[in-house]
């Protein structure tokens, strides 16, 4: 089966700077594919790559098996939710969302009923009157997306979309933008810093740090087994071990990582790890202590409500020795 | 400790003393009322304006509303049209017409001219060369207008250096050929409408770049990314997104170029055939022919002309991207 996108050895070089580097990546049609990293990491670059806003310095770029170096963006059936929504503020919303119709020259009564099914689809029907200025940031959203779909991409591209919401709105979206990816069955190509967003939406995930991919997997396999100290570091909180602490617990002398919910806490008179409590975060349905192990900081995530030490107390971690995940890195 | 000991809090009052003196009374008043003070700050400006400025416009309008006593040459201070009626004579609507049509060329050249310079300096130009590009189109505007006019005469003139440059291009006939056309033609370029015209562009040029370039700067760049990822080719970006949020940007400059171009009386006088544009008309009417209310009827023609261009401007939605 051909990729919906795939790059081979993709490089966009800004003068030293190594944007992307050497990039290879295969998206399945029909998957929602995250690219996740710390900004700077290249993801957004290789989101422009797909656009077409950015040409690669090398590689090579094809969607659907289709090379796509040197097609310029408006000749890509690709279509992007972009950061800040990029509505054209002069239009209002029934003609941002009909413009992509428009300008491939469908006749009017068709792409605004085109137009209107497609606010309809994000749950804004009887807006189109409106100026996108009028519209909250949620709304203005729902309508990008909108804009976008009414032309039935083949690849959906989505910057960050949900990085200008609150809290609550962002979960909504999430579920939202999830299912409507389902009963589409469009490809989207998600863009995200926030792990947990990464992690609750993907089918896959890629992982991004300077300019390269440290991991492709799915959800679980980058929370569960990450390859790289970076993965496991940027991928929710866990406790990346030195070589020599695993050495002692599991035999081998690489780097390993221990997820917080996974390390026990007793008192101080048991077998396991020493360490000492150093402080204590309420966050709700759990809490999350800092601890000082031998000189190493560690976190453990223990359900709300548990008996706990006081801060300074010495204790004792234990955790099971199937939970200590290996690295690929050596010592 | 040691902020107590820098700042002794317990000793410092809630609310702090005033300044004291007159100023610190006046600081106070003006905080509490804040009315005053921008009524004083725009109580000079708006008596300069209205008295000075718009009190002699509208004496200027009456003016117009008198006649001359043909065979005194005395002015007759009763209202009537008849001045009006002089302004409408054949000869005096071949000016206006003339000065109007002028003015609607060298606005739509100025706006093609400016909008790539505009759209450069807007989306490209950084650092240097912004600075640079502020230099370029701001240098002519500090040198005296009147050089820059009569550099032109020396271009334009036959020995000029463009007829050299276009002889050694082997291209003379082109420019004859031009030249002998009507209307647009004469015997060399310095004599001819067409290089009023092109002194006309050159002089209002900056006019119709500032406003467009500050149009152009607020268009976030994603726009057009979103307008091209959309499926719209370059020209059909320029059409729907860029041109639509430029507009005030063009309309405002164009204001600029077409009003300085209805009024303007040197540029004509100096470059261009004998024809009389409305400026000239208004210069000779109020000096050697000492016809006052009839040139002050030529001066409320550009006044109605911009009325009604920035009425039909306003219903074509030139300002709802605002």
């Amino acid at each position: 089966m051909t990729s919906a996108v795939s790059f081979q050895k993709v490089s966009r070089h800004f003068g030293s700077v190594r944007a992307v580097d050497a990039v290879d990546l295969d998206i399945v049609p029909g998957e929602f594919f995250a690219m996740l990293g710390p900004s700077g990491s290249g993801k957004t670059t290789c989101l422009r790559l797909i656009a077409g806003f950015e040409q690669p310095t090398a590689g090579s770029i094809s969607i659907f098996g289709e090379r796509a170096e040197g097609v310029p963006p408006y000749r890509r059936n690709v279509n992007t939710v972009f950061q800040d929504y990029a509505l054209f503020p002069h239009l209002n919303v029934l003609d941002n969302v009909a413009y992509g119709l428009m300008v491939k020259g469908v006749g009017r009564p068709e792409r605004q009923k085109a137009a209107e099914e497609a606010l309809a689809l994000v749950r804004l029907p009887d807006y189109g009157a409106r100026r996108p200025g009028q519209l909250s940031g949620g709304q203005r959203q729902r309508v990008a997306l909108a804009r976008a779909l009414v032309n039935q991409p083949k690849v959906l591209l989505l910057d960050e979309p949900l990085g200008a919401l609150d809290l609550k709105l962002r979960e909504n979206m999430q579920e939202e933008l999830k299912s409507l990816q389902k009963a589409l069955g469009i490809t989207f190509v998600f863009v995200t810093h926030d792990q947990g967003e990464a992690l609750s939406m993907a089918d896959r995930v890629a992982v991004f740090n300077d300019g390269k991919i440290m991991q492709i997997g799915t959800p679980e396999d980058i929370y569960q087994r990450p390859k790289t100290r970076f993965v496991a570091d940027f991928v929710g909180s866990s406790n990346v071990l030195p070589p020599d602490f695993v050495q002692r617990y599991a035999g081998q002398h690489r780097w390993g990582s221990l997820r917080p919910e996974s390390i026990r806490i007793s008192r101080a008179n048991g077998e396991g790890v020493a360490a000492r409590l150093v402080s204590t975060n309420y966050l709700g349905a759990t809490t999350r202590l800092a601890l000082d192990a031998e000189g190493l900081r560690l976190h453990a995530i223990v359900p709300a409500g548990a008996a706990l030490p006081r801060e300074g107390e010495a204790v004792v971690l234990t955790f099971n020795r199937e939970h200590l995940h290996l690295m690929d890195e050596l010592g | 400790m040691s902020l107590d000991a820098a700042m002794p809090r317990a000793t410092a009052p809630a609310i702090l003393p005033g300044s004291g003196g007159v100023r610190g009374a006046l600081s106070d008043i003006f905080w509490r009322r804040p009315q005053l003070l921008l009524l004083l700050m725009l109580l000079p400006p708006v008596l300069w304006l209205g008295i000075v400025y718009i009190g002699s416009l509208v004496a200027l309008l009456l003016q117009s509303f008198f006649s001359i006593d043909e065979f005194s040459g005395l002015i007759n201070r009763q209202f009537t049209l008849k001045t009006y009626g002089d302004l409408l004579q054949a000869a005096n609507l071949d000016i206006i017409l003339r000065t109007v049509t002028m003015a609607a060329l060298v606005t739509l050249a100025s706006a093609v001219i400016a909008f790539p310079i505009a759209y450069y300096a807007a989306r490209y130009a950084r650092g240097r060369w912004k600075a640079l590009f502020y230099l370029g189109v701001m240098l002519p505007l500090w040198s005296s207008y009147l050089v820059k006019i009569y550099a032109w005469k020396l271009i334009l003139a036959k020995e000029g250096i463009l007829t050299w440059l276009l002889a050694k291009l082997h291209l003379l006939w082109l420019l004859d050929a031009w030249l002998s056309l009507p209307i647009v033609g004469g015997n060399s370029l310095s004599v001819s409408s067409t290089g009023t015209f092109i002194v006309f562009v050159y002089v209002w040029l900056p006019f119709m770049i500032l406003p467009v370039q500050a149009a152009l700067e607020r268009v976030p760049g994603n726009l057009v990314e979103a307008s091209s990822d959309l499926g719209a080719s370059p020209g059909q970006t320029f059409r729907n997104v860029l041109f639509p949020l430029a507009l005030p940007g063009i309309v405002a400059g164009s204001i600029f170029t077409f009003s300085l171009t209805l009024g303007d009386y040197i540029i004509p006088q100096i470059i261009g055939t004998s024809r009389l544009f409305i400026g000239q008309a208004v210069y000779s009417q109020q000096g050697t022919a000492g016809n006052i209310p009839l040139a002050a009827a030529f001066t409320v023609v550009p006044i109605v002309i911009m009325g009604f261009y920035l009425w039909g401007a306003k219903r074509m939605g030139a300002f709802d991207a605002l």
